[in-house]
């Protein structure tokens, strides 16, 4: 079966007006499957921001592909004229950011926010991108789709807000989403709960996932296949048991020896056990 | 009321009320009691909007309180203002969560780590420069730093700048709001071995705020879970975090636990 | 406010030397005697804390005082004056934001090129140029070409004309003075478009935006310009201050009959109480165009509507 994301050889490098240039992404390869979920693991700098950006042409000014590929379903993006990557954008492939107080507008309305990425890709009626709000509200499954529909970002908690941005991204029904720390700004007992709604999602629409994060154990609650990256190259990738469970590079040994230590749950407390909890340290 | 002998730090009773402009008020605390003793670290763990943040900031006095008490060192402080209240802020340093946003964009790191002794006027100028020079080494960070602008440093080696320039008043307590968020679990760890190192050596009391359960049970001896203003469960860190008792505290070690426990065969614990 | 920018020039004007009468005394017709009888009955002989408490008073009561010099009450000369020159700002202000909003948008998404080249040269050499230089520069132009009339709001013999053609009469005669205003506003307002814009287009929201494919003229007309509305709104009710001081030098230069020449014949006149009747105006001008902004800072973020009310 041919890959769904194909990244191939891929090199960015960032040329800053002032200083020297840095090599964020050192010719990386990378590939997502249909009903996939892969995890890319990587700490500040490591260059799996940059991975995203360049899959979704949107690069900052001073980053440049120096080469390497990026197909979508055989398509080339980087080849791609902007008029067509935007049309990819949102329908196709789309995006979860790390801070949805920051990814939504904080001057308008939930509701238009997500009904104009429909107005974006698809021709229908103001009546029936109304509508299709709501049903993508409820698919995250918020309590109050209408009067979330009509309040202000601020108005809303951070654990919402997330199931808002994550509306937003599921609304035209993409093949692929791309999560950049999708539980890192909220806590604890609200990641759990963004983690569980992906992994429902996924379930439900057989939605392929490229979740990029620093924290290891939040990847292998949800991948499937996990690529460490260090300096911008992929220096370990596999399976997620096999990566997290037995680790062949120093450097994911060294991340995992780092990791807060496994959450001890006493197997005898049975609320624990069915939260999924596994017996560690 | 006094405090209990061997505490730095006794909360009493502390409220905090903010008023709505439409009418109505937000209890954001609602009685909080806690106790830190010398040497000990505490942390206060709670989801957000439990009024965590709040209660750090009345410790620190960046915010007035409702009511209650706060005793630091045998004196209650929520009684004293202005002058008075002086030689207690420096005995108590707040780190904050974004350290990048804390720390002044336009001065490089020994600036920064100079200015409460030059604002207090500390020495001359020349001990100054080796005092900040001294506490920079002591949190690890490499000379090569001192000429850097905090965004041109990483975001550990920020965390270790705002911990630096924290101690340069020579602090019996730091409190601490979500100091670890949003840094790489690896720089997580040495950030934690630096504040065990400077506990050990200089005797530094911690008062953590996080509203992480799993990551405080590491790093600190005593857990006090805070919920809707009140502190609902609090007890050693192991203890809190294997036989929960209060349901809020069962979510908080529920949502750590729903994570897989990565634990590769050969670390051996 | 008003208390304070009236009781401030009573002061400046007792501060000043002479007053309406002493300049009566030089004519040799006029007794001595004559001369304080009218100024006792005009009131200028009693102290002046006094002095500006009775006119307090009749301001509250609707009387602006009496003008010396006209021999009529200042609210009569005032009126139409102050219509005048509302007319000319309103429509300076207007002509200065159309330019200064689309201006500034194409400034702020491509930061460099020669766009934004001729754009940063223009404004440098507009800030530079004194505003009375630019009016004088732009009569000399209109004088020269004859395209446009200099000087007053109407043509002679303006009442024969149609309502349509006295329409396009007082358009032309506005255009000199309104350009002359918006050319002295226009640096000003599009550099800082050009920063509110460009500091929205890099907010995060915008980058969200973009990678859901939202077209790049929606992500400015619905992203970026209400996020940077809310400094424009601010300089907005800012700008109306330098607006007015400038109208009336403009109005001066350029003829314009607003109040601009009557405060300064009135202040050669020391004509004293419509001297304070023309700032009174200008100042009530000012208060309404900043509480205006006020209430559109209010309507255009959500935030502040959430503490307001």
């Amino acid at each position: 079966m041919p890959a769904l994301l194909e990244v191939r050889d891929l090199v960015v490098r960032y040329e800053p007006p002032v200083g020297p240039p840095v090599l964020a992404v050192d010719g990386l390869d990378l590939e997502i499957h249909e009903r996939e979920a892969v995890g890319v693991v990587g700490e500040s700098g490591s260059g799996k921001t940059t991975v995203l950006l360049a899959t979704l042409g949107l690069l900052p000014p001073d980053a440049r592909v120096v080469r390497g590929s990026v197909r979508w379903q055989g398509r080339d993006l980087l080849a791609m004229g902007e008029r067509q990557r935007r049309e990819v954008r949102g329908a196709e492939v789309s995006v979860v950011f790390q801070d949805p107080a920051l990814a939504l507008n904080p001057f308008r309305r939930v509701g238009p926010q997500i009904a104009e990425v429909i107005a974006a890709h698809e021709r229908c009626s103001a009546a029936e991108r109304r509508a299709r709000t709501l049903q993508a509200l409820h698919e995250v499954h918020l309590a109050d789709p209408s009067a979330v529909h009509d309040a202000y970002p601020h108005e809303l908690s951070g654990g919402q807000r997330q199931r808002i941005a994550i509306a937003q991204a599921l609304v035209c029904r993409p093949a692929l989403l791309l999560a950049d720390e999708p539980t890192a700004s909220l806590d604890t007992v609200t990641q759990a709960e963004i983690r569980a709604l992906l992994v429902d999602l996924r379930r439900r629409t057989g939605l392929s996932v490229l979740l990029v994060s620093h924290e290891l154990r939040s990847v292998a609650a949800l991948a499937d296949r996990v690529v460490v990256l260090h300096a911008g190259r992929a220096v370990e990738a596999g399976p997620a048991a096999q990566v997290f469970g037995a680790p062949v590079h120093p450097y994911t040994r060294a991340l995992l020896a780092a990791s807060p230590r496994a959450l001890i749950a006493d197997p005898t407390v049975p609320w624990v056990a069915a939260a999924g909890g596994a017996h560690g340290a | 009321m006094g405090p209990e002998s061997g505490a730095l730090l006794a909360v009493r009773g502390l409220t905090k009320v903010y008023p709505r402009r439409r009418g109505g008020r937000v209890e954001a605390l609602r009685g909080v009691d806690l106790t830190v003793g010398r040497r000990r670290a505490l942390a206060l763990v709670g989801q957000s909007g439990s009024g965590k943040s709040t209660l750090a900031r009345c410790v620190a006095r960046l915010e007035e309180a409702t009511s209650g008490e706060v005793w630091f060192e045998g004196v209650e402080l929520l009684s004293r203002r202005g002058r008075a209240l002086r030689p207690w802020r420096e005995r108590l340093q707040l780190v904050l969560q974004d350290s990048a946003t804390a720390l002044d964009p336009r001065h490089d790191a020994a600036a920064i780590v100079r200015e409460p002794l030059d604002a207090l006027g500390r020495g001359t100028p020349a001990e100054r420069r080796a005092r900040a020079a001294e506490l920079m080494e002591k949190v690890g960070l490499p000379a090569a730093c001192a000429a850097r602008r905090p965004r041109e440093l990483s975001g550990g080696e920020r965390q270790r700048l705002a911990i630096a320039r924290a101690l340069a008043v020579r602090p019996a307590l730091l409190v601490l709001d979500e100091a670890f968020a949003g840094l790489d679990v690896s720089v997580q760890a040495q950030v934690a071995r630096l504040l065990d190192d400077l506990r050990a050596r200089d005797g530094l009391t911690y008062l953590h705020v996080s509203h992480d359960l799993a990551l405080m049970a590491e790093v600190a001896d005593d857990v006090a879970v805070l919920c809707e203003g009140r502190v609902v469960e609090a007890g050693p860190a192991q203890d809190v975090l294997r036989h929960p008792q209060h349901p809020h505290t069962r979510a908080l070690v529920a949502a750590a636990a729903s994570l897989p426990a990565l634990a590769p065969q050969e670390r051996a614990c | 406010m008003l208390l304070a920018v009236s009781a401030l020039t009573f002061l400046l004007s007792e501060w000043a030397p002479g007053d309406f009468f002493d300049e009566m005394r030089l004519d040799p017709r006029l007794s001595d005697e004559t001369v304080r009888a009218l100024r006792e009955r005009h009131g200028l002989d009693r102290p002046l804390p006094e002095r500006y408490l009775r006119w307090l008073v009749s301001v509250l009561q609707g009387h602006l005082g009496f003008s010396f010099a006209y021999g009529q009450p200042a609210a009569a000369l005032l009126w139409p004056r102050a219509r005048n020159t509302l007319v000319l700002t309103a429509s300076a202000s207007a002509l200065a934001w159309l330019a200064a909003l689309p201006l500034g948008c194409a400034w702020a998404r491509r930061r460099r090129g020669p766009l934004a080249a001729a754009l940063g040269g223009g404004t440098a050499v507009l800030l530079a140029v004194p505003d009375v230089v630019v009016a004088l520069a732009l009569m000399v132009a209109a004088l020269r070409t004859g395209w446009l009339p200099v000087g007053g709001m109407a043509s002679l013999g303006h009442e024969e004309m149609t309502a349509a053609a006295r329409l396009r009469d007082l358009a032309a005669h506005l255009a000199l003075p309104a350009l002359a205003l918006a050319l002295g506003m226009l640096p000003m307002l599009l550099r800082h478009v050009r920063t509110a814009v460009a500091g929205a287009l890099d907010e995060p929201f915008v980058l969200a935006a973009r990678a859901h494919g939202i077209p790049e003229w929606r992500i400015l007309t619905r992203h970026a310009l209400p996020a940077a509305a809310n400094p424009l709104v601010s300089l907005f009710g800012l700008s109306l201050a330098s607006l007015l001081s400038m109208s009336l030098l403009v109005e001066a230069v350029m003829g314009w009959p607003g109040l601009g020449p009557l405060l300064l014949e009135a202040i050669l006149a020391r004509d004293f109480h419509l001297v304070l009747a023309s700032v009174l105006a200008s100042t009530v001008f000012l208060l309404g165009g900043n509480l205006a902004a006020d209430l559109l800072l209010v309507a255009v973020d959500p935030r502040i509507r959430a503490e307001g009310a």
